[in-house]
């Protein structure tokens, strides 16, 4: 595994979780190490049911290991930490609240008072292509709004680690092409390390400076790759098509029941 | 290469409103028997009320569509529909959802059996035949709808987006998994995807609809061999300019 470019911020060692399903243990994620470097935009990239949100639910602390170690910053962490911050899939916004609710949430339950989280939340609000829907409700924005109010609400809690299980999956294929653009975007305005989980090859090499490559559940690292395309990258590029056929020759296809 | 294929499905100055607002506006075109039409646009053109009045889910404000010469009619027409989620009958098993079709149109007995059995074997779906949609991953649930809408012989087999929820591993395998069926069987299959490069691989011929109100901007004929490479440079060259005719992003 190449660490290229410095600080490793986050590290996973031997990280394993298996559950019990009738009396037997079920393996969903098979000791799994591996470093995240300060900054870097890692994509996780495996098949559906892989395992991949579990491996994203242990990081975020969500979940407990079933043995293995995580380190942030060198430092042991156990369970949730305010430096990792989690944008899902099923849009997780609460249907009764503002965008600017939504956004400032994490900062109101820590007790930051109005003035403060409001102007921070309304930075990151602006930051992320929403200026003027701040009153709006869930229900009167569209997919790839909703995702951008998630992305909001993740980076006005000021993490170290973001990170992002699938938040396009629910888009329509052009919706998901121009909230990639959004992602990089934010992400070059105010680095953050990225942790995105996808099953979208595409995806993956679009977005990823690296992609760690699962195989089918249990979740095992399969391949790393270094992504050396130059941004802004180009689907149709021949390099990029090429480096889709490798990985997608290497990744498993799941037909079970 | 000239299509001598007789026309199965015309659709004439198709147009749909709610209230004041206009969706889709004058639509006309032609589909031949047994072709595979892919049908894309930017997102929120009317892709999906295209769909719906195709299939009589919805009446027009005004034009008309007739299949095989005739105005359609559902109860006299058999139009299949596969939807974006797996739309299985939860209390039925894979070989009884395939055949559901059949039993609603009351094909005789031993041509019902034939004809399920030519199915699962074409999707090599033996192994599941008898479990119950729970029992299956979402990508299987979708593929014996898929076989239940194919099964029923359609006159014109609707698709709208069956494939966005899964991963693209799966969705290749599906996508050949539909070629495959619809060379074997010669459904007449519209085919709705956001996805260009899903529709330039799948299609023989691609409608473009513009922005609200849909007009059809655009016809392009993919006459590619099969099967098609997606990293094939005439393919991208293709996806490329289709996605420059939709793209709003």
């Amino acid at each position: 595994m190449s660490v290229e470019n410095g600080k490793i911020k986050l590290e996973l060692e031997n990280i394993s979780k298996s559950y019990k399903v009738k009396k037997k243990d079920f393996l969903v994620v098979d000791n799994i190490s591996l470093e995240v470097c300060k900054n870097e935009f890692l994509v996780l990239l495996g098949p559906g049911l892989s395992g991949k949100t579990v491996l994203l639910n242990i990081i975020a602390g969500i979940e407990e290991p079933s043995s293995g170690k995580i380190f942030l910053d060198g430092e042991q962490i156990y369970g949730t930490h305010r430096s990792i911050c989690m944008v899902f899939q099923k849009i997780g916004l609460l249907p009764w609240k503002t965008v600017m609710g939504n956004t400032e949430i994490g900062l109101k339950l820590s007790g930051v008072p109005k003035r403060i989280r409001r102007k921070t939340a309304q930075k990151f609000i602006e930051m992320v292509g929403l200026k003027g829907f701040e009153n709006a409700y869930p229900h009167q924005l569209s997919g790839g709004m909703k995702q951008r109010v998630g992305i909001a609400r993740a980076y006005t809690n000021n993490p170290d680690i973001l990170i992002l299980d699938e938040p396009f999956g629910q888009l329509d294929a052009q919706t998901r092409y121009s909230m990639q653009d959004e992602i990089l975007r934010i992400w070059e305005i105010q680095k953050k390390t990225i942790i995105f989980v996808t099953n979208n090859i595409e995806e993956a090499i679009y977005l990823g400076e690296r992609i760690i490559l699962f195989g089918k559940c249990p979740a095992k690292v399969k391949e790393v790759y270094d992504i050396k395309l130059q941004r802004p990258r180009n689907n149709m590029d021949p390099d990029f098509l090429k480096l889709r056929k490798l990985i997608s020759s290497n990744m498993d296809i799941d037909l079970g029941v | 290469m000239t299509d001598n294929r007789k026309v199965k499905v015309e659709v004439n100055n198709l147009t749909k409103k709610f209230g004041d607002l206009l969706v889709l506006d004058n639509i006309s075109f032609n589909i031949k028997e047994g072709e595979l039409l892919c049908v894309v646009g930017p997102t929120g053109c009317g892709k999906t009320t295209f769909l719906n009045l195709l299939s009589c889910l919805i009446e027009p404000t005004c034009g008309d569509l007739l299949i095989g010469g005739e105005p359609a009619n559902p109860r006299k027409h058999n139009l299949a529909f596969v939807f974006q989620e797996p739309s299985s009958f939860p209390w039925l098993t894979v070989e009884k959802n395939i055949g559901f079709g059949l039993d609603v149109k009351r094909w005789p007995a031993k041509k019902k059996k034939e004809r399920i059995n030519k199915i699962i074997s074409l999707m090599g779906l033996e192994q599941v035949r008898h479990l119950y949609p729970h029992q299956l991953s979402a990508s299987t649930d979708q593929r014996q709808v898929i076989g239940r809408a194919f099964a029923m012989n359609p006159d014109l087999l609707l698709m709208d987006e069956p494939y966005g929820q899964m991963d693209i591993k799966m969705r290749y395998y599906l996508e050949d998994e539909v070629v495959r069926l619809w060379k074997e069987l010669g459904t007449t299959v519209v085919f709705i995807t956001h996805n260009i490069e899903e529709a330039v691989y799948l299609a023989e011929r691609i409608l473009i609809l513009s922005n609200k109100p849909a007009r059809i901007k655009e016809e392009i004929i993919i006459d590619l061999p099969r099967p098609r490479g997606i990293a094939d440079p005439k393919l991208v060259e293709i996806r490329k300019y289709v996605t420059e005719q939709i793209k709003w992003w």
